[in-house]
């Protein structure tokens, strides 16, 4: 099967959907697509016990009553196919679609790194524990600490508590001084005063990071580092998560340009691709209302409505001047880099530990001697994790971008180009 | 509510939890066995980690993006 649209979006988190809303209404024929179930990204996860923001749902009712704008859920993107196409695969098939013009919203994943005990059964991303719960995960009465850095730590606590869990701990990386100065700007955004307002939570503490998740087949406590002190905590949970990496993957395999490890765009949200453009988290990390923004002038750029994208260049700068505060207020502590132990996995899908990567050039090299990178997430959890412990590039992507069944690869059978890159 | 089976259990579940709540419901929690034999559960609950992955219906899922649908069999991997 083969469909073609004028504009292909990935990914229907907020910059998607407001990219697709607003080139909507040029009556371009608009393809939204999105690898889980529903509409929505990280942030507006649905799920049994999840009531969306009023602004998520109106999105939402929007974007299903546009005619043109064709909402693709649980597809992924397996593989680019010829200069404006994409191998897709659903639950049921596998097929491909062609583009005129193409908006990368790809979001964001957390960046998780590995400590002694990381991989027992207990132990999830706070990002993930957050999602996790909202598709239903029970912790009612459950012990959670919760660790790493950014203010997503808060959002996962006050999830984990409405879900019944007993938060025993919030342990920041940063500094409590850092901490400070972050708390005292939020005001000069609207609705980030509480964020501020939250940091006073009894369970919060800055300079804390986690040493190791303790236990034999599951997890049965913790042992942080709080300021100067080192405190062992008992706890059925630990949701760790030490910022977000930009999900780049698909733009890097277009040949696009990336800037400080997101997907570098100019002023029109237009990448160095001609045609393509990228709005969100992928390009760069600074929250919903900056995402929301990106994606509407990315979305009015890609239809050619350039007034209307520009309307929107000062607010964007706005909350521009957020995201750099979140990206200098929750930098990582160099402490963190050497929280493995030799014999903590690293790579997780084929349990390579750090002791075989630490002393390699690169991450060629490590990989080529290891097999670091060459299982099932295919480097996207370790080899972020090697950029931050070793300084390594981050890996190149090669198709298909996600394990895939062999029906969907000869989906490309009847043409020339092979499924890899131009 | 979507009644399904985990590794032979019979549970039912709200109408949109997803199969890796539903691994928890139902046991330990638990998705897989990694190369080394341990267990391993959901990591980052957002498809990217590709720890959850289970077989429903015989085919190979991610637990996290999987809502759970009457009848489905779920099956983690030893």
């Amino acid at each position: 099967m083969k469909r073609a649209y004028d504009l292909a979006i990935i990914g229907a988190g907020p910059a998607g959907i407001s990219a697709a809303l607003a080139a909507a209404a040029s009556g371009a024929r608009i393809a939204l697509l999105d690898d889980n179930p529903v509409a929505g990204g990280q942030i507006w996860r649905d799920g049994p016990q999840v009531r969306l923001p009023a602004l998520a749902r109106r999105l939402r009712a929007e974007l299903a009553a546009q005619a043109n704008v064709d909402c693709f859920a649980a597809t992924r993107v397996v593989a680019l196919a010829g200069p404006r196409g994409l191998l897709l695969e659903d639950e049921q098939r596998g097929w491909r679609l062609d583009y005129a013009r193409l908006i990368l919203c790809t979001g964001a994943r957390e960046l998780l790194l590995p400590f002694p005990g990381w991989t027992l059964p207990g132990v999830s991303g706070a990002g993930g524990l957050q999602a996790l719960l909202h598709g239903g995960l029970p912790v009612h009465g459950e012990r959670v600490v919760i660790a790493g850095s950014g203010p997503l730590l808060l959002a996962c606590a006050a999830s984990a508590r409405r879900h019944g869990a007993r938060v025993q701990r919030i342990a920041e990386q940063a500094a409590w001084s850092t901490l400070a100065r972050f708390a005292a700007g939020l005001p000069r955004w609207p609705g980030k005063l509480w964020q501020s307002l939250r940091l006073l939570d009894p369970a919060y503490r800055g300079a804390s990071h986690v040493i190791a998740a303790l236990g034999r087949e599951r997890l049965e406590g913790v042992r942080l580092r709080q300021g100067g002190q080192i405190v062992e905590l008992e706890c059925e949970r630990l949701a760790c998560g030490f910022g977000l990496v930009a999900n780049t993957e698909i733009a890097q395999a277009l040949g696009c340009a990336l800037r400080d490890d997101a997907i570098a765009v100019n002023d029109w949200q237009a990448t160095a691709c001609d045609g393509i453009y990228a709005a969100g988290e992928c390009t760069g990390c600074g929250g919903s209302e900056l995402a929301l923004l990106e994606g509407s002038i990315a979305g009015y750029a890609a239809v050619d409505e350039h007034a209307r994208a520009q309307a929107l260049w000062p607010q964007r700068q706005r909350w521009q001047r957020f995201a750099e505060a979140l990206r200098t207020s929750f930098a990582l502590d160099p402490a963190l880099r050497h929280l493995a132990a030799a014999d903590t996995l690293v790579c997780r899908c084929e349990d390579v530990p750090y002791a075989a990567l630490a002393g390699h050039a690169g991450w060629h090299a490590a990989k080529l001697a290891s097999r670091c990178g060459m299982g099932a997430c295919q480097g996207r959890v370790c080899g972020a994790a090697a950029r931050t412990l070793f300084g390594w590039s981050r890996p190149a992507p090669r198709p298909p971008f996600t394990p895939a069944r062999i029906a969907t690869l000869l989906e490309l059978d009847d043409e020339q180009e092979p499924p890899c890159a131009p | 509510m979507p009644e399904l089976y985990i590794d032979g259990q019979r549970i039912s579940v709200a109408a949109g939890t997803s199969v890796a709540a539903a691994l928890a419901l139902a046991g330990d929690g638990c998705s897989r066995s990694a190369l080394n034999g341990t267990r391993r559960a959901p990591l980052c609950g957002m498809g990217v980690c590709q720890e959850c992955r289970v077989s429903i219906d015989g085919q190979r899922r991610l637990a996290c993006q999987t809502p759970c649908r009457d009848g489905m069999r779920v099956e983690t991997r030893r």
